[in-house]
């Protein structure tokens, strides 16, 4: 096989993986945008919906533990926002930041009191055998995936865009200040976007416990996100989108290409040698916007 | 802004509250011995677990499999009417928690088996001046195999090394011997840190002995994403054979990406690490099939876990889920104990109570595991015969091979060694750098 | 009346800071804590000394590097723990394999660290906040990487190179206690000096790009000596704590223990303890690195108390992450400023007392 079509293959699974990272680094992006947080809770709280979800399927089947989860996951996001954020309101973002790193602890030590220490598997029922599109094999449960991270970004670009609370939202994003006084309740906003980031958190729970199993472990995968969100720029939603794609691919062609000439291994510092370029280039992430400051 | 006042007003008091919590956790640190007492008598042996974190799944299997056979030996009126106490000591897997817990037990111990690598590296140089054994299973510092450069540590059971030899002589058996290796390609698929990285000088070694070519994908923890790498392989690399090397959760992740990437799973070959039912379980079906090596037999078909079940468990003394009961990580548990009693055992009888961390290392050095003994202990097929002395702390044993069936483990094999002589001589090599660096 | 002097006319909180010592408070009980750190740890057991204050000495270094970086300049970075990795694996080096004595090997160790500081920090120029915060995350992989790659540093096979016994001069320092005392001094020059430069022209001008470095930079500053500066201090302090893990605590360089979760746990000491305050470095590191195990041990002791079965020792394993994790929310929501605040307030108020008691 030559070295053309095994680009194209990497390529596509660089994609494809890539969409996977952006249904994480959209959890971020989410409450960042609406709150300056950065929320490293957000790994954890993946963790707690997935180990709900198949904690819940045996009891009572799929589609009630789905409903249920994001009860669950609706109760977390206001208890963090009303129990950690509110008092902290006004803090400096590094105080809060901390402040998550310890409800990052509180989540991932009751989600193993409730749920136990054991891995579970989590099938959805996705076909598995690779696809061949002339020549190029394609893989079917990263594609069904990655059209169900497509799916789920249209759903939120859509609920930005065209219902009030979208629009309060994106006020809110722009001038906190501003919006408030024209009459947009602030921390109605900020209840809605958690329980938003841990609907995405359950979703991105559920691709990725489909693709490795939910345990202890994936509270991990919210570090890819990481170099994505410098990329795309932290406050954008279409940034974190591209930025995934870029990250996926950047990591595939990585190790296939660069790989083997410094003993490979290079996939994770691959993005954030992207995510270096991108801070030398563009500070501010594609889609950031610069901060002007005046003195 | 009206909030921000409020709360500092208060915060004072609240402070101090916290603050003096806080005192009073740590003041009573300051008696960290006071329910670990033990009665005269009794051997008393703190344990170092992970119940917490990543590793934990199978951590907590082996923990309390190992103290369902203290329960059952105490049960059955101790070794010669000596009980076991024994009293955990959490860390998590993260090596300062422990370092903190060796000091907390310090003289306590009789013998330390934290049941993770990187601690055994950062505790060798306390055990050796304090006259503790540190033990790791089939894991720990390879070279430790040599008792004489090391008097306090054991890999008790297959080391690194072994295990990697062992893995190739398994595959050239399926490929029909040795001469049949030449012109494979062997892909090796394992964490990038100092336990994915043992097998290299093995396979160096028999690469050229045998012909075959070998090749490595290292992957960063947490290794949750090989998707590159297994394209590389089947796509690029086209191996006949691959192997992998990773750890905890990354051990399921290859038998997704196997499938998708179309590499058949019955050429595929796990470490040890890689051979308990928490790593497959999360695979489900796409893990049927799966091979993996192993130390010790599986299931619950010995004299030793019926009993326990009987004498512990039917009691309502069990120290874990019944459930769990016959995992990997709880038989691997079981025989640790084994061997543990063993030690204690040998160390009353030539030493006397009370037992010391040097009086068990020599007890465990005259531990003699014959067929004879095993079957006594009600352990045959669980592990392999072994005999340590003053100068061999175990290391070069064969290992079992088995197979998932989608739910449980089968034993597919026979006992399969490790080729001695390319173990022996790394281990010498690496006994004399360890000489040099620490400059003895 | 006397003139007012040049001093009175800065600002009270300025006047405040720049005096060595507020208060006769704070003088008091400096005095009591740098006796109690000299004169009581011979008689506390080596528990105390190996398992508590010799690894809480040296996180607070680390940390206090940090702090510098963090508090008085302003800027923030993820990658401190590969600065100890730097330190840890310069200092083994150039100790067991070329035998340069451990003072200058601690030396060399620190500006190693600071010379890959200085490059870490190059994006400081253009950036800061999170964006920062990921570009130093991006320098701890890559640091910790290149440490497990290079085939010199002798980390490539097993990640873990052990130390020779380590002398000082004829004095072999192989004792709890000595190993101990070997760390309080490291950790009291180190400290003396970070007080010293943080009330220098360059802690001044630390704080001014901290404030708005817009406004610094009008001012003259330069950002690229300052800010560089700043890095190069961090790393310095890392690197020692680093040199410091080999040869007062564990005895051997291992890469796996500079993962990017001590990065975050020291980041979360000076936030606890309390941004821009060398008090702060202290107790924030004894709150993060003690506090879980003083949790460990009091509810170990109380299961012990209450006995029985009620509880699996699982259950209370991670119930202990979930108390750590209240503990830090609360003390954050209820002093975001720190715990070194916690203090600064009372002695202050003590001051005050004091104050009107003399007047009237």
């Amino acid at each position: 096989m030559n070295d053309l079509i095994y680009g194209i293959e990497l390529t596509i699974t660089g994609l494809l993986i890539g969409s996977m990272y952006s249904m994480v680094a959209l959890g971020f992006v989410l409450i960042f945008k609406a709150s300056s947080v950065f929320n490293f809770a957000q790994g954890a709280m993946t963790l707690f919906a997935a180990l709900t979800l198949v904690g819940l399927i045996p009891m009572v089947g799929f589609w009630v533990a789905l409903l249920l989860t994001v009860g669950v996951m609706g109760g977390v996001a206001v208890f963090a926002e009303r129990a950690i954020f509110r008092p902290l309101v006004g803090a400096e973002p590094l105080v809060i930041f901390v402040a998550t790193l310890g409800l990052a602890f509180i989540l991932e030590g009751s989600a193993q009191i409730f749920w136990g220490t054991q891995p579970h598997g989590l099938k959805l029922g996705l076909p598995v055998e690779p696809l061949m599109i002339g020549g190029v094999f394609v893989s079917m449960p990263d594609f069904i995936s990655a059209l169900a991270a497509a799916f789920f970004v249209i759903l939120l670009v859509l609920f930005f865009h065209k219902t009030r609370i979208g629009l309060g939202l994106r006020a809110i994003a722009d001038d906190h200040v501003a919006a408030q006084s024209m009459g947009i309740q602030l921390r109605k906003v900020w209840t809605i976007v958690w329980v938003l980031a841990g609907i995405v958190a359950l979703a991105a729970g559920m691709l990725w416990g489909a693709r490795i199993g939910v345990h202890f472990a994936m509270s991990l995968i919210a570090l890819k996100a990481l170099p994505v969100l410098i990329i795309g720029g932290i406050e954008s939603i279409p940034g974190a989108i591209v930025a995934g794609l870029i990250v996926g691919v950047a990591e595939a062609l990585g190790e296939g290409f660069i790989g083997p000439l410094v003993g490979g291994g290079v996939q994770d510092i691959m993005a954030y040698l992207v995510a270096l370029l991108f801070l030398m280039f563009r500070p501010y992430g594609l889609f950031g916007e610069e901060m002007i400051e005046r003195v | 802004m009206l909030m921000r006042r409020a709360s500092i007003r208060f915060s004072p008091a609240l402070a101090t509250g916290v603050l003096a919590a806080g005192v009073l956790a740590t003041a009573s640190a300051t008696l960290p011995t006071q329910t670990s007492i033990a009665a005269e008598g009794e051997i008393y042996h703190p344990m170092l677990v992970t119940r917490t974190g990543p590793f934990a799944s199978a951590a907590s299997g082996v923990s309390s499999g190992q103290q369902d056979y203290f329960a059952l030996v105490n049960a059955n009126g101790g070794i010669d009417g000596v009980k076991i106490k024994w009293e955990e000591c959490e860390f998590g897997y993260k090596t300062p928690r422990a370092l903190e817990c060796y000091e907390r037990f310090r003289g306590k111990w009789k013998i330390v088996y934290p049941n993770s690598t990187p601690v055994i590296f950062a505790l060798s140089k306390r055990l050796t001046e304090d006259k503790v054994l540190g033990i790791n299973l089939a894991g720990g510092r390879s070279e430790s195999t040599d008792g004489t450069t090391f008097p306090y540590l054991s890999p008790v059971i297959l080391n690194f090394w072994s295990q990697a030899a062992s893995t190739i002589r398994y595959i050239a058996q399926q490929e029909g011997g040795e001469a049949k290796l030449k012109g494979r390609k062997i892909a090796f698929v394992h964490l990038d840190n100092a336990y994915g990285r043992q097998p290299f000088p093995i396979f160096d070694a028999l690469a050229k002995k045998f012909g075959f070519e070998w090749k490595s994908w290292p992957l960063a923890w947490p290794a949750l994403e090989q998707s590159a790498a297994w394209v590389d392989i089947a796509r690029r690399f086209r191996a006949d054979w691959a192997i992998q090397w990773n750890y905890g959760q990354s051990c399921n992740v290859p038998m997704t990406e196997m499938k998708k990437v179309g590499f058949p799973i019955e050429k595929f070959v796990g470490t040890l690490w890689c051979g308990s039912e928490e790593d497959v379980t999360p695979a489900g079906d796409l893990a049927k099939g799966y091979v993996s090596a192993n130390y010790h037999g599986v299931g619950l078909d010995f004299p030793v876990i019926q009993e326990i079940i009987k004498k512990v468990h039917d009691q309502g003394k069990g120290n874990i889920d019944r459930k769990r009961v016959g995992t990997v990580a709880y038989n691997r548990g079981v025989l640790t104990g084994i061997i543990i009693v063993e030690a204690f055992r040998n160390a009353i009888k030539s030493a006397g109570m009370p037992l010391d961390g040097k009086k068990v290392r020599d007890g465990f050095r005259m531990i003699k595991l014959d067929k004879k003994r095993l079957k006594e202990l009600g352990a045959e097929g669980l592990l392999p015969e072994l005999v340590f002395s003053a100068t061999y702390h175990g290391g070069i044993e064969p290992q079992l091979f088995q197979r998932w069936d989608g739910k449980t483990w089968t034993t597919i094999s026979d006992w399969v060694p490790p080729y001695e002589d390319v173990v022996k001589s790394e281990i010498k090599r690496a006994a004399a750098e360890y000489k040099k660096q620490t400059k003895q | 009346m006397a003139l007012p002097d040049a001093r009175t006319q800065l600002p009270q909180v300025l006047q405040r800071d720049m005096r060595y010592l507020p208060g006769s408070l704070d003088r008091l009980a400096l005095f009591l804590l740098v006796g109690f750190f000299l004169l009581v740890p011979p008689f506390l057991g080596d528990y105390w000394l190996k398992g508590i204050l010799v690894p809480m000495l040296i996180l607070s270094i680390a940390a206090l590097g940090l702090n510098v970086l963090t508090g008085y300049a302003g800027l923030i970075s993820l990658g401190q723990a590969a600065f100890m990795a730097i330190g840890a694996f310069a200092g083994v080096i150039a100790y067991g394999r070329y035998g340069i004595p451990i003072p200058l090997t601690l030396l060399l160790a620190g500006l190693t660290a600071a010379l890959v500081g200085a490059v870490v920090g190059t994006p400081s120029l253009r950036i800061k906040g999170l964006y920062l915060l990921v570009a130093t995350l991006a320098a701890q992989f890559i640091i910790v990487w290149t440490i497990q790659r290079v085939p010199w540093i002798g980390a490539a096979s097993m990640v873990t190179i052990n130390t020779p016994p380590v002398f000082i001069g004829a004095w072999e320092i192989d004792t709890a206690l000595e190993q101990y005392y070997f760390s309080l001094a490291v950790a009291a020059v180190l400290t003396l000096f970070a007080w010293n430069l943080t009330r220098s022209r360059v802690g001044r001008a630390w704080m001014a790009i901290r404030d708005h470095d817009v406004a610094a930079r009008v001012m003259g500053i330069s950002m690229l000596r300052y800010k560089l500066l700043a890095f190069m201090v961090s790393a310095f302090y890392g690197g020692i704590a680093g040199a410091l893990v080999v040869f007062a605590w564990v005895g051997a360089a291992n890469v796996q223990e500079y993962e990017l979760e001590l990065s975050i746990q020291l980041l979360g000491m000076i936030i606890i303890g309390g941004l821009g305050s060398i008090l702060g470095s202290y107790l924030g590191a004894a709150f993060i690195a003690l506090l879980p195990i003083a949790i460990s041990i009091g509810m170990h002791n109380l299961y012990g108390i209450v006995g029985g079965e009620i509880v699996s020792a699982a259950v209370l394993a991670n119930a202990e992450h979930v108390v750590f994790g209240v503990l830090i929310v609360l003390f954050l929501i209820f002093e975001p400023l720190g715990l070194a605040h916690i203090w600064r307030r009372f002695s202050s108020r003590f001051e005050f007392r004091l104050g009107s008691a003399v007047r009237t």
